[in-house]
């Protein structure tokens, strides 16, 4: 009896909870909709800046805004966009998703910005998909990878947002690109994590393209997370003959993977995606020569030798302690990926903005070259890494 | 000929992980032959194991088999810790009750090493030198960790079964297994048998978690997890409480699992073992090795 009470004081407690939390929500997205946007008017440019500046994600976007100021100042040195100098107006939307869209109102709503930059994580950029849609006004993510961001499930693509980083399938994309082109590999095996959509999505992208282009997986293996043992399907796969083994999991599998497979004489490639990136752990777990023969596709490298970059790093690593991050990075190309969308535009008018970002068609960043695709995805170049013999990461090429 | 030399390939890999299982298993079919208690807590002390080496070996720059001592002495007085503290005084409790306790201490343990040293998993140094023996012309080899594995694994198990057959300790064990309160009734000291159980079976899984460092090269905090649950299903197949028992079925789960990766799908890699395993039940409810006990009415 008392049991049922007290199940019954929760049931009543989650509902009324559930409901104020949907008040929150509905009452914060409740602004003045439509009208042209006030942040062109007079000497300077007003752009929005809702990023993740506290709270358990606050290191992307510290590390974000590091990149994007680097950025903002170089423009604004040069004389600012339409000859006018650009201001931010930053709001920290805490990493949670009703502030984020509370701030993304606010910004488009009030404060009038001709375009927002941000938020940083897929979860926050979701959220405030509709607020733009809403207003009109462009809203641009470095790093949100999620695909449902720009393109929803019935494939119609969301007007007024973009991205500029790659999503992750489209790393299996290129990873096929650079097995088929460059290693020149015809056979393949995968082994993937199943428990995981990240791993799924960049197994089924990298087939797909691997198999267009003639080569043949011949060999496609499932772990779960948490799996240590790697060698009966390793020994499987070398006794398939593939060339080179795609792995698109997180550095943890991987580096199991690649020390089993040198322990059982695997001599071939391997290959994977983003989540390759912790060369401490790697170096540590399978050590260096294990990973001679090891790539993975990556944003960025701090090594790139382009001028841009290295002007990019010497700012960076002036200000800051550390060799920049990938998010750093996007970040600082994301604030000229709105600069030039507005020069581009000539006019601060949001809608001439979004139409200019939409028909990017070579813009050069430091995280490499792209051209804004048909889902407000960008079509981009990516970095392909290597390991030096001592354990360092290597530029090996970028694919296309 | 080829796909038999694979095939012999995918035999070593199978003992190895079988070997794994193995100790952790007879841990498990000690604590349950003696008190009837599943402990849940087992796969952790695994774990901890692991991490008191993985420290030992990266901070205190010891050797292998100093960081192998000292895991499995810390783990022993670990388990017996749990025992006093947890499960003690819960033993005129209901089975149930105990059940529980050794759930939530399996969590404890996992969730403060979450606290202290992360989630992420770590890197095992390397302590052993790189050895490789090769057969047939290298199409198989064997490597000084496979190598290692199967000699702790094989000696600890001959060591405890010598224990349990040959020493007044092991007569006491099996006295309480049989019958705790006559064994009370002839002068058995219960407490104390009791926490000899315990010592030894954690001094197993210490050892395990030490060689799955090694072998692996990684340690984390919820390592204990899978193999834990494995290690308890193998324990049931061989017949619980049996230790020759538990020892088969370590090694049945670790080559049934290796060849279904190896002649099957992957995928169905834990449904097809699992599966296999409900037949041997269904056909031999006590395990293999189980004798079907009547019950005494």
């Amino acid at each position: 009896m008392n049991m049922r009470k007290v199940l019954a004081a929760l049931l009543v407690m989650t509902f009324v909870f559930g409901l104020l939390a949907g008040c929150g929500n509905s009452s914060g997205a409740g602004g003045n909709a439509g009208g042209t946007a006030g942040g062109g008017e007079g000497d300077t440019i007003l752009l929005g800046v809702n990023f993740e500046l506290s709270g358990g994600l606050a290191a992307y976007g510290q590390s974000k805004i590091n990149g994007l100021k680097i950025a903002l100042d170089e423009i604004n040195a040069a004389g600012g966009v339409l000859g006018k100098q650009i201001v931010l107006k930053e709001y920290d939307n805490k990493g949670d998703n009703a502030e984020a869209v509370n701030i993304s109102t606010r910004l488009m709503g009030e404060d009038k910005v001709i375009a927002m930059m941000g938020p940083v994580t897929s979860g926050r950029v979701m959220a405030s998909v509709d607020v733009a849609k809403q207003f009109q006004v462009p809203m641009v993510t470095g790093t949100g990878t999620s695909a449902g961001i720009t393109v929803n499930e019935d494939g119609s693509v969301n007007d007024f947002v973009y991205r500029i980083c790659f999503i992750d399938p489209y790393q299996g994309t290129l990873a096929a690109n650079y097995a088929a082109d460059t290693l020149a590999v015809k056979t393949a095996a995968m082994l993937v994590n199943q428990s995981d959509d990240y791993s799924i999505y960049m197994a089924e992208a990298f087939k797909k393209t691997f198999e267009e282009k003639g080569g043949q997986i011949v060999e496609s293996s499932t772990f779960m997370e948490g799996d240590l043992d790697f060698k009966a399907a390793l020994t499987k796969i070398k006794s398939s003959g593939a060339e080179l083994i795609f792995c698109p999991n997180y550095y943890e599998p991987d580096a199991l993977i690649a020390k089993q497979a040198q322990e059982l004489g695997y001599d071939g490639y391997l290959l994977g995606g983003d989540g390759w990136d912790n060369l401490d752990h790697l170096i540590k777990t399978a050590g260096a020569d294990a990973l001679q023969k090891a790539f993975f596709i990556n944003h960025y490298f701090p090594g790139d030798t382009t001028e841009k970059n290295q002007n990019f790093v010497k700012k960076y690593t002036e200000l800051h302690t550390d060799t920049p991050p990938s998010f750093a990075a996007l970040g600082y190309d994301l604030m000229y990926f709105v600069a030039d969308a507005i020069e581009r535009a000539g006019t601060t008018d949001p809608v001439e903005i979004n139409k200019a970002m939409a028909a990017t068609t070579n813009f050069e960043g430091v995280t490499g070259s792209f051209a804004m695709g048909e889902n407000h995805d960008p079509i981009k170049s990516a970095m392909v890494i290597g390991y030096t013999a001592d354990g360092q990461y290597k530029l090996v090429d970028k694919v296309q | 000929m080829e796909q038999f030399y694979v095939f012999l390939q995918q035999l070593i890999n199978g003992v190895s992980l079988g070997s794994i299982y193995a100790l952790i298993a007879l841990g498990y079919t000690m604590v349950y032959g003696i008190i009837k208690l599943i402990n849940f807590a087992h796969g952790d002390i695994y774990m901890m194991g692991a991490f008191i080496a993985y420290f030992s070996v990266s901070y205190f720059h010891l050797g292998f088999l100093s960081a192998l001592l000292i895991s499995m002495a810390a783990c022993t007085v670990l388990g017996v810790l749990i025992e006093r503290i947890a499960y003690k005084p819960l033993r005129g409790a209901t089975r149930i009750a105990a059940l529980i306790t050794a759930i939530g201490m399996s969590f404890f343990l996992e969730y403060v090493m979450v606290f202290f040293v992360g989630a992420q998993s770590r890197a095992f140094p390397n302590v052993l030198p790189a050895l490789r023996i090769e057969f047939f012309g290298g199409k198989v080899f064997i490597t000084g960790k496979e190598l290692l594995i199967y000699g702790v694994t094989l000696f600890l198990v001959v060591l405890l079964q010598f224990i349990v057959r040959k020493t007044k300790t092991g007569k006491a064990m099996r006295a309480v297994a049989f019958d705790r309160e006559a064994a009370m009734l002839m002068g058995i000291n219960i407490d104390y048998t009791i926490s000899a159980t315990f010592a030894l079976g954690s001094a197993l899984a210490g050892a395990a978690g030490v060689l799955v460092g090694i072998y692996y090269s990684a340690v984390n905090p919820l390592m204990g997890m899978t193999p834990g649950l494995k290690a308890f299903v193998a324990a049931v197949l061989g017949g619980i409480g049996i230790i020759p028992g538990a020892a088969l079925g370590g090694m049945l789960m670790g080559l049934i699992e290796t060849f279904v990766i190896a002649y099957g799908q992957s995928t169905y890699r834990d449904a097809v073992a699992f599966a296999i395993l409900i037949l041997i039940l269904l056909v031999k409810p006590s395990g293999i090795l189980g004798t079907n006990v009547r019950e005494k009415v």
